[in-house]
């Protein structure tokens, strides 16, 4: 082991001017890090890699590949047959489009001002907002149904959205605020002299700037509103408004044992997220790195 | 100061204002209120006062007794598992300068996902005849498993949330790492100090504060774990064992329609929280000191 490390350690001094290092512990760290990434990748290509076989080849071996012999898009038909699954998608993006709106705009505002404003009643919201994010879903549910189910919203896309915007705030201000607080007053009190008013100041500088946060609010409300399965299982019983998760919940208490379409459906309630995430996952990097930064 | 004019602040707090009080503050007043009461359904008619009763139930109760233990357990296991792994490679891939970015990406992937999904995925891995797991075991020549009995279910219900969550922990902190001035490490760099040393002087001392809303995240977190344990043993399965606070409220309200008692269990998840909060928040200020 020691001449090992003494060869690597030879070999290192002699690449001394070369930037890249290749040491025995850089070596171990990149096995242990590909480990983990092995355990998050693989269980969704086996859920994928299974759900274009019939059920009776995944019963007798999950683990072989898909090929052209038993190769079945069966699972898929029989889930787009059972369930109305595009009517679910759009619930879901109607729903969880309005959340993120909603979330980024008054969010927005509220953060704007609690990072810039002094003013009597400032740490005391703030910290309302702080131990709301502590609140689970279980302390208000009771009552927020009791309210709308008064105002007739239960079985409605509205009865979600509302109380969801009101979860996603907290924990979105709080992001908001953190990156608001670093950027450099100099642009605002150049503002100012140019005569413009807060509306204008937020609307022109605070809002672009803030830009990476407001991605990075956006992504996770979108993510959080979209599996959110307890308030989508509650407040929504019809299946004409029926979430994607909510019917997911429902098609593996109904066919729970078809493993295939399970993993058919499975598949289809990752596959938006997936595109989600692959396609704005830099602004969720952006947004929590350009934080980091401090302009 | 160029932030003098006051009207603007209540017009631009005002709609935040107006959703927290509506949709979290007032309604978890009115559970207040309604764990007093006995309500025999949702739409909460034909209430009657009872007093204190719900809560004295509380002590009487076994499942939740169970339920307790179990969630204390949940939060133990994700505390030590997800945070402890999260810190551990986020100090990992800063400490590489290649394929961040493709870490990141990999180890963030499980938290996009449903978890309702996430669950219905570890079924079938869990799932006697055609598990992931079984068929491994199967492979290397042993004997197929029960996955969820009695003994085994709570650790097997925690081990997807800790999955899931971990990436989320480990991108968090390292954005932590990634503020703290590169000017810091250059000086002890050129003090001679080693890679074990910088973290243990450098690093984990600056990210402290990065570490400890983690870790109040995290606690709170597993009060709040609900789509997966109620995805994978649903009512607690098996034999209401693996029942948590938070599934065991849901069960409580919709499906014996005990309401009032289920608001007093949502109390009861919020005490807690908040006293082990507090108790992290205290424990590591003064540690500070």
């Amino acid at each position: 082991m020691e001449t090992v490390i003494k060869k690597y350690k030879t070999k290192n001094q002699k690449a001394k001017p070369l930037k890249m290092k290749f040491t025995l512990s850089t070596v171990i760290i990149h096995v242990i890090l590909m480990l983990w990434g092995l355990t998050t990748i693989f269980p969704l290509v086996w859920v994928l890699n299974n759900s274009f076989k019939d059920r009776e080849v995944i019963l007798s071996n999950s683990f072989s590949l898909t090929n052209y012999a038993n190769f079945t898009f069966e699972n898929y038909i029989t889930a787009f047959t059972r369930m109305n699954i595009l009517r679910s998608y759009g619930n879901s993006f109607i729903i969880s489009g309005t959340v993120v709106l909603g979330v980024m705009f008054f969010g927005g505002l509220a953060a704007y001002i609690l990072a810039r404003y002094k003013f009597k009643g400032r740490t005391f919201i703030y910290g309302a907002l702080i131990s709301a994010v502590l609140f689970p879903a279980f302390a208000t549910i009771v009552p927020v149904f009791m309210g709308l189910y008064k105002v007739g919203l239960v079985n409605k896309h509205l009865g979600v959205i509302l109380p969801q915007i009101a979860g996603n705030l907290p924990f979105a201000i709080i992001i908001l605020i953190g990156f608001m607080e670093n950027i450099p007053l100099e642009l605002e009190e150049a503002a100012v002299v140019e005569g413009c008013g807060p509306w204008q100041i937020f609307n022109k500088i605070v809002r672009p700037i803030s830009k990476p946060a407001f991605a990075t609010v956006g992504i996770f409300t979108f993510l959080w509103s979209y599996n959110d399965l307890f308030l989508q299982m509650i407040v929504i019983r019809k299946n004409e408004y029926l979430p994607i998760c909510a019917l997911l919940n429902k098609i593996s208490s109904q066919y729970g044992t078809d493993y295939g379409l399970m993993t058919a459906a499975v598949t289809l309630v990752i596959i938006p997220v997936l595109i989600v995430y692959l396609f704005l996952q830099k602004y969720i990097i952006k947004g929590l790195t350009a934080g980091a930064v401090k302009g | 100061m160029i932030y003098k004019n006051k009207k603007i602040i209540w017009i631009f707090l005002f709609p935040t204002i107006l959703f927290i009080s509506l949709f979290l503050y007032l309604p978890f007043l009115a559970s207040l209120f309604n764990s007093l009461y006995d309500i025999p359904n949702i739409a909460g008619i034909g209430k009657t006062f009872i007093g204190l009763k719900n809560y004295i139930e509380l002590f009487e109760d076994p499942i939740i007794i169970d339920a307790i233990k179990n969630t204390l357990i949940m939060m133990l296991l994700t505390v030590v598992f997800e945070l402890g792994l999260a810190i551990v490679l986020a100090l990992l891939v800063d400490s590489t300068k290649v394929a961040q970015k493709i870490y990141r990406t990999i180890f963030f992937f499980p938290v996009v996902i449903s978890a309702t999904a996430i669950g219905l995925m570890f079924i079938l891995f869990y799932d006697y005849n055609v598990g992931l797991f079984n068929q491994a075991l199967v492979k290397f020549g042993q004997e197929p498993k029960l996955w969820l009995d009695e003994g085994k279910a709570l650790a097997m219900i925690s081990l997807p949330v800790i999955w899931q969550y971990v990436g989320f922990y480990f991108v968090i902190i390292l954005t932590g790492i990634a503020t703290i001035p590169e000017d810091i490490y250059e000086s002890a760099y050129l003090e001679g100090i080693t890679g074990f040393q910088k973290v243990r002087y450098i690093t984990l001392p600056l990210i402290k504060g990065v570490i400890k809303t983690c870790l109040i995240l995290v606690i709170t977190g597993s009060l709040k774990v609900f789509d997966l344990p109620w995805t994978i043993a649903p009512r607690g399965m098996p034999n209401q064992t693996t029942y948590l606070l938070g599934t065991y409220q849901y069960k409580t309200v919709y499906e014996a329609s005990r309401v009032g008692y289920g608001c007093t269990i949502a109390i009861l998840i919020v005490t807690i929280g908040l006293v082990i909060s507090l108790a992290v928040n205290k424990f590591i200020k003064q540690e500070e000191l």
